[in-house]
């Protein structure tokens, strides 16, 4: 039968073209693969090829011809032994017509749907946590967190630890100490210093269904392996149409340590916070690092947890029993109170704390609230939590700039523009690379006097 | 047939081919449904039902099909870039959805939202199709790892172009792997060009394959034009990494015959160049010469084949029109798997 050739979409973008040159005249003898002709695109000039055999029975659109919109006919091909009388017939039946006009099923619909798309869905708020009342012992932040690892590893043979030092050394920061002992070297890995490829061979362990938990010696250096967590591990799940992600941890210490300058000093909440597709915890307490640790590692979905190296050895309570965890999503409300809300995470809720105490002494009763997820993010705890105050500040150790602070400010417009009596206020880091002179290390860093200024800025006093 | 219209029996006898009739044949019918399948793609794409980026594997069938034939399909997992139509055809993926998920509908295996460079079929044990240049290779290394955890026997074929050769997470993967004794078999793609650049233009040293000896991993160069040279050399690579000594690479000597993707104008090499490829290796036609030599199947055999691709390619072309594309509520799912 005798097929039309059309103006090929030959870009992205190219919606007509220029024939250039044909390479082939009416009558030529055509077979797959042939040069038919040029074709100049919006980009650039581009050979058109025969994709089956014939005869060029008819050009349509001759050298030079302009301007042809994609999907026109620029030429008729016969089949062998069709002769002229064919060219005609195939001239008049069209083409099947270009995507937009095919009509299919619910495509009319569906396109009104999409102009005026549903808002995207609420995440369902994190389940209500019950209060702990069962035993507690006092450990660091960073035996906490080994708990977390060898109750879960005990529980679950797939989950495995890998990362540098992890295993004879114990752990640079000695978080994993005792796991090679209790679980073996096949369970607890050292990796050579290469974190794009340890981290991309966990998200393929995590696709081939294991449960792996990579620890970075400090979340700096997960900026080597950045393609794997958000290109491979975070959006694989939506990319296969749900039917397989990289349920893993990733974890390690964030933020500034001290005295190591500006590559080993940065928060990295707000930058793995942007991501679908990821679950970002950063804990403060010894009760927060294991139980979050815990739902991390049972969670199906890549969780980063970010860690703190100076917590690492400040003691907690922290509940013994292995089937204590803190839900994802949920922030906790550390110190009660009336007038001003103060946000925060991680190491910075020492700070905010201290300043809430300062602020008490000056008849300031302030609410902290220690954030702990950051996504998804407890939006009704803190708006319910404004709605009584009227004010709020957050705490961060990163830049303010398109921070956490500054997208609690957003969700402050959107849920409790009407409640608040003052702008929302932002402690960050200040924005410069970290220094490492003592002095300028200590400026750059949020402390309790600019906590309890920024607080009575909001409270107008 | 398309790609070789004057074939004709020789006179001579023909050499015996490492290879049953049957299998030969198999060979040539999983190839002929690539080509085909991609070349449908290719007109799909020119008439704009395909967007974006599509890199079609037109030329290179000899090597994922030659390396399934020596894969045990049950357990071993297969990974590679974004040049992966042929890949998941040649796991057993259904064309249709293939298909469909090109022409972004909701019937397509990622639900119309990976597109081209971004599918997976669990079921099939093929991982995807990623679009970042050699992330697949530690994805690959840890499928491997997994394999190794949890004692199933399988390994993972890692496809990684001659491109990707040049990223340095390839050779941080070839270091654990080594170290570890991983069973991943890596399967270099040597088309010639990275894109519009060739090898000789980006590599230091030609023998891509040959980059494993630092770190003990054994290479060789194959024919990736010859289904049955890819068929033996895989199954020799499949028995080191299974028995336990780590990985292997086979560097597959192929070539593309259309450009990188589809808005390539390919002015980095000549016409000829392709032509004269075409003309003396096509992977499609030397099976079916030796088809023909051999009396395995006659010119109306293979035509009838060729018949019956073509039918199944345009039923699944007819399909990923007609089907839907993605519900509207389909834009929130699968960003998390709800806990």
């Amino acid at each position: 039968m005798a097929t039309q050739i059309l103006m090929p979409a030959l870009s992205p973008t190219m919606t007509e073209g220029n024939i250039a040159k044909w390479h082939k005249k009416e009558g030529d003898a055509v077979s797959s693969g042939d040069l038919l002709a040029e074709i100049e695109t919006d980009k650039a000039t581009m050979e058109l090829e025969a994709v089956d055999e014939g005869i060029l029975g008819k050009i349509i659109a001759s050298e030079g011809a302009e301007n042809i919109a994609v999907n026109t006919p620029i030429a008729v091909l016969l089949a062998d032994g069709e002769d002229a009388s064919a060219i005609d017939a195939a001239a008049a039946v069209p083409e099947p017509a270009p995507a937009e006009t095919v009509p299919e099923p619910g495509a009319a619909s569906g396109f009104e749907e999409v102009s005026a798309p549903a808002a995207a869905p609420t995440p369902a708020p994190a389940p209500a946590e019950p209060e702990y009342t069962g035993e507690t012992q006092t450990l660091t932040v960073r035996e906490a967190l080994r708990d977390a690892m060898a109750e879960e590893m005990r529980d679950d043979d797939n989950v495995f630890l890998m990362g540098e030092e992890v295993a004879e050394y114990q752990g640079a920061y000695k978080v994993s100490q005792g796991l090679l002992e209790e679980f073996g070297e096949k369970r607890v890995i050292d990796t050579p210093i290469t974190e794009h490829g340890f981290t991309g061979l966990g998200v393929g362990a995590a696709f081939g269904g294991l449960r792996p938990i990579v620890e970075f010696m400090t979340f700096n250096f997960a900026m080597q392996a950045m393609d794997h967590i958000i290109n491979s591990a975070a959006k694989t799940l939506y990319m296969s149409g749900g039917q397989m992600g990289a349920p893993m941890v990733l974890r390690g210490p964030n933020g500034a340590a001290a005295g190591v300058a500006a590559q080993h000093s940065q928060c990295f909440a707000s930058w793995y916070a942007h991501v679908p597709g990821l679950k970002v915890v950063s804990p403060w307490s010894g009760a927060d690092a294991k139980g979050l640790l815990k739902s991390a590692i049972r969670d199906a979905n890549p969780v980063i947890v970010l860690e703190n190296e100076i917590l690492y050895g400040q003691s907690f309570e922290v509940p013994a029993d292995p089937d204590f965890v803190v839900p994802i999503g949920k922030a906790k409300i550390e110190r009660p109170g009336a007038d001003v809300t103060i946000t925060s995470f991680s190491l910075m809720m020492n700070v905010a704390m201290e300043a809430a105490e300062a602020l008490a002494a000056e008849g300031i009763d302030a609410e902290v609230i220690n954030l702990r997820s950051l996504r998804p993010f407890d939006v009704e705890t803190v708006v319910e939590s404004v709605k009584k105050t009227n004010r709020i500040v957050n705490v961060e150790e990163g830049w303010a700039f398109a921070g956490i602070g500054s997208e609690i400010a957003a969700i402050m417009m959107d849920h409790a523009f009407d409640y608040l009596d003052a702008p929302v206020k932002r402690v960050c880091g200040e924005d410069v690379p970290m220094p490492y002179a003592k002095n300028l290390e200590a400026m750059y860093l949020p402390d309790a006097a600019k906590v309890v200024q920024a607080a009575k800025d909001v409270c107008y006093t | 047939m398309a790609t070789a219209a004057k074939r004709k029996p020789r006179k001579r006898a023909a050499p015996k081919p490492k290879a049953t009739p049957e299998e030969l044949l198999e060979f040539h019918r999983e190839m002929l449904l690539i080509r085909r399948f991609e070349e449908k793609a290719g007109q799909l794409y020119g008439m704009g039902l395909i967007q974006g980026f599509c890199h079609l594997y037109i030329g290179q069938e000899a090597v994922v099909v030659g390396m399934q034939a020596a894969a045990d399909t049950d357990v071993d997992t297969v990974i590679t870039s974004y040049r992966d139509h042929g890949h998941m055809l040649a796991c057993g993926m259904d064309p249709k959805g293939v298909m469909a998920e090109l022409t972004g509908r909701g019937t397509g295996y990622s639900r119309g939202k990976g597109g081209s460079m971004h599918m997976f079929s669990r079921e099939k044990n093929f991982f995807g199709g990623h679009g970042i240049v050699a992330a697949q290779v530690p994805i690959g290394t840890g499928l491997g790892f997994a394999h190794r955890y949890k004692e199933d026997g399988g390994v993972c074929m890692t496809y990684y172009g001659d491109g990707a050769a040049n990223q340095g997470q390839v050779y941080e993967s070839f270091n654990m792997a080594a170290l570890w004794k991983l069973p991943v078999c890596y399967v270099l793609e040597n088309n010639r060009y990275g894109m519009g650049t060739s090898v000789a233009r980006a590599a230091s040293t030609q023998e891509l394959y040959a980059r494993g000896e630092s770190f003990g991993i054994p290479g060789e160069r194959v024919d990736g034009m010859d289904v049955v040279a890819v068929r033996a050399a895989a199954e020799k690579a499949l028995k080191h990494v299974r028995s336990g000594k780590g990985p292997y690479i086979l560097g597959m000597l192929t070539y593309r015959y259309r450009g990188h993707s589809m808005s390539d104008p390919a002015k980095y090499r000549t016409r000829e160049e392709v032509s004269k490829v075409r003309a003396e290796q096509d992977p499609i036609d030397r099976v079916a010469q030796t088809l023909l030599d051999n009396e395995y199947a006659t010119e109306e055999e293979l035509k009838a084949v060729d018949a019956e691709i073509k039918a199944i390619i345009t039923e699944a072309a007819e399909f990923a029109q007609q089907s839907p594309e993605p519900d509207p509520s389909e834009l929130y799912t699968d960003v998390l798997v709800d806990a």
